[in-house]
């Protein structure tokens, strides 16, 4: 997308600006939060702001998918476990100044690994001269369009086979989970539907001032 | 964009086709359809065969990411025999343990269906969703007892620690991704080939290797076999032992003697490293157990040392070695599965070694069966398990390997104790009452595997030349 403006500046920037440090103070209230709750809400708000800044640069796509999967399922799925279940969570921040020293050692190794393997050596030059998917000109498709290509022609393939998964998995989840348990009663749509007035109502006369 | 040639994939098409078709019929057919669903898995995975054989030469489609050659086929052919099988053999189990429903034989042509993809996986993406839609009916298989705490404690195990294993792999998939620009095997052999590996290169490779090496339950990433093969239920363990590691170790040799083909050095030092390591714990491990089927965790963890000896040769010899001894194993294994699902008595499954004592009375031909199979496992001549260490161990030395054979040859010196000690059990232990029945199809598993190790010597010249023809796929 490009306007023509230098994105550090103008509008985009205040924009960038906003969107940024808004998830920042966000991002960090999910995990000072006292309330569980809260901590979901605050979420939210950093998933829609994450969601405005791929609105800037453009990845309207994913953007949106941020929004409806992030948003409407998965932060929706996590209040609902956090109000359901009873999770003392004041009991599980408690070993966390014991375990700190042992997770900070941890922490630093890592990012000293992550510094040795990317910051020293650069990626290969051949990155640059064979990209895998070189991308369409973004002016000439909108990423929904360029994305769909893809995924319905070049990655048709994995995209089957990531469908077959997912339904391998609710299998599996049905197959663990569900039980048949005797003398519970359902509700059965046929039977109601087929139900004829003679067997649904009993007609009675009662008698005023009586009851039946 | 050339090649998406739909006939290539059509036995994998068919076996999702039929997962899909039998999903419906056993949605609406309920538990009556269970027996129904079995025999159609079993002709869809017997129509996938067909269709394997039939498959045109060395081609690939979907733009390189999926591949078609000799090596594909024959592993197709090995996995989708060791999946039918293991379903013929779990029938009488799965009615008699009460968790006889159509989701398993269901479970189990979605994870054959994973594994034909992984061997065909010629891209990182390809092999990931491959790999992961084996795991997955895998995870579910092993927990399918699911009133039985071991079973549930054996498949969210596997599921927490294969999900780890996936996380690894993927890791290293995106560095390979991130410092070669390419996700096709041999485009990255391509870019790798330009000079010296960064430092960056080859962590990707060895966290790609060792979320392998978790699939094939090499040490050091092998702590799951032991329970995993305990807690489910056994027919899973057979299948388990079987068929996903024949996919696993082709999916491995492909990745390597494709994509990591530039910097043969390093990964042979790692497989090197993962065959020591799992050639002497699969001996010196195994001795202390009374559960047979923890020893035959522990086993498995062995010879797929002794396949990797073959693997870390690097050269079509060893590659030929590895394929011969995968044909083994796999028949070595369900004979002894087929064995240890007879063990039943008062229709109560039994599991200790201690069980089988003197067997050789109340049922000489199993225990001669099993005999054979054992003495094959420890590989004494002239067994088929004496072939398949002789192959990959002459393939070692050839690539100079010497450290490596010589300690190959002293695991199996060591892991023939435990195997002969369920001989001597079975021969020279005061007998205790006899077994149940066994199943007819039971038993006609045990007769054909104990043939083909007894009888391999005869045909040993025509498996070793399919192996080579497979096996020159990659040189």
């Amino acid at each position: 997308m490009d306007t023509g403006i230098d994105p550090a500046t103008g509008v985009q920037a205040l924009f960038f600006y906003l969107f940024s440090g808004v998830l920042l103070g966000s991002g960090f209230m999910v995990i000072a939060a006292r309330n569980p709750v809260h901590s979901v809400l605050f979420l939210i708000l950093s998933f829609v702001n994450a969601a405005g800044l791929f609105m800037l640069l453009g990845a309207e796509f994913l953007a949106l998918i941020l929004i409806v999967v992030y948003v409407g399922a998965v932060a929706v799925l996590f209040l609902f476990v956090v109000m359901m279940l009873d999770v003392d969570f004041a009991a599980l921040r408690q070993g966390f100044l014991t375990y700190l020293p042992v997770g900070s050692v941890v922490a630093v190794v890592l990012v000293s690994e992550l510094l040795v393997v990317l910051g020293g050596l650069g990626f290969s030059p051949t990155v640059e001269v064979t990209p895998n998917a070189p991308a369409p000109e973004p002016g000439e498709v909108s990423n929904t369009v360029a994305l769909g290509r893809l995924l319905y022609t070049r990655f048709v393939y994995f995209f089957q086979v990531a469908g077959l998964i997912l339904l391998v998995a609710m299998v599996g989840a049905i197959v663990l989970t569900l039980r048949h348990k005797e003398g519970v009663k359902r509700q059965s749509i046929a039977a109601q539907v087929a139900r004829t007035p003679a067997t649904a109502i009993e007609v009675r006369r009662v008698e005023p001032g009586r009851g039946i | 964009m050339t090649g998406f040639d739909l006939t290539l994939i059509l036995p994998e098409i068919l076996l999702g086709g039929g997962v899909l078709v039998l999903l419906l019929i056993g949605v609406f057919g309920g538990e009556k359809a269970t027996q129904a669903v079995t025999i159609s898995t079993l002709a869809f995975l017997a129509a996938a065969a067909v269709g394997v054989l039939g498959l045109p030469g060395p081609a690939t489609t979907f733009d390189g990411a999926f591949v078609v050659d000799p090596f594909a086929r024959l592993m197709k052919l090995l996995v989708l025999t060791g999946s039918a099988i293991a379903l013929i053999m779990s029938v009488s189990h799965a009615r008699r343990e009460r968790f006889e429903r159509f989701e398993y034989p269901l479970l189990i042509l979605s994870a054959t269906l994973g594994m034909m993809m992984m061997i065909s996986a010629n891209d990182l993406i390809s092999l990931y969703v491959g790999l992961e839609l084996q795991s997955l009916s895998i995870y579910v298989l092993a927990a399918i007892q699911r009133d039985s705490v071991r079973s549930t404690e054996a498949g969210l195990k596997y599921f927490v620690l294969g999900a780890l294993a996936s996380g690894m792999l993927l890791y290293g998939a995106s560095l390979i991704y991130g410092f070669t620009g390419q996700t096709s095997f041999q485009a990255i052999a391509a870019a790798m080939a330009d000079g010296e590996p960064g430092i960056g290169l080859v962590f990707g490779v060895v966290f790609l290797l060792a979320g392998l090496a978790f699939k094939v339950a090499a040490v050091p990433f092998h702590m799951w076999t032991p329970d995993v093969y305990e807690g489910a239920p056994t027919p899973v363990t057979a299948f388990l032992a079987a068929a996903p590691k024949i996919a696993a170790m082709a999916l491995l040799a492909r990745v390597t003697m494709d994509a990591l083909a530039p910097i043969g050095l390093e990964w042979r030092q790692i497989v090197v490293f993962l065959a020591i390591g799992s050639m002497v714990l699969g001996a010196f491990a195994a001795i202390g157990q009374s559960n047979i089927k923890r020893l035959m965790a522990y086993s498995s963890i062995g010879h797929v040392g002794y396949a990797l000896v073959g693997l870390a040769a690097g050269t079509q010899v060893g590659l030929q070695g590895v394929i011969i001894y995968l044909i083994i194993y796999m028949a070595m294994t369900l004979g002894a599965f087929a064995v240890i699902l007879s063990m039943r008595r008062h229709n109560v499954a039994l599991e200790n070694i201690e069980d089988l004592a003197g067997l050789s009375r109340t049922n000489p031909t199993m225990a001669f069966v099993l005999a054979m199979i054992m003495f094959s496992l420890a590989g004494i001549p002239p067994l088929a398990g004496f072939f398949g260490k002789f192959f990959v161990f002459m393939a070692a030395i050839e690539a100079g390997l010497f450290v490596l054979a010589v300690i190959g040859v002293l695991a199996s010196v060591v892991g023939a104790y435990y195997y002969l000690r369920i001989v001597k059990v079975m021969y020279f232990d005061e007998p205790v009452a006899a077994f149940d029945r066994t199943p007819s199809e039971l038993r006609a598993v045990m007769l054909l595997s104990g043939a083909f190790t007894l009888l391999f010597i005869v045909f040993a010249g025509p498996v070793s030349q399919v192996a080579q023809a497979a096996a020159q796929t990659f040189f």
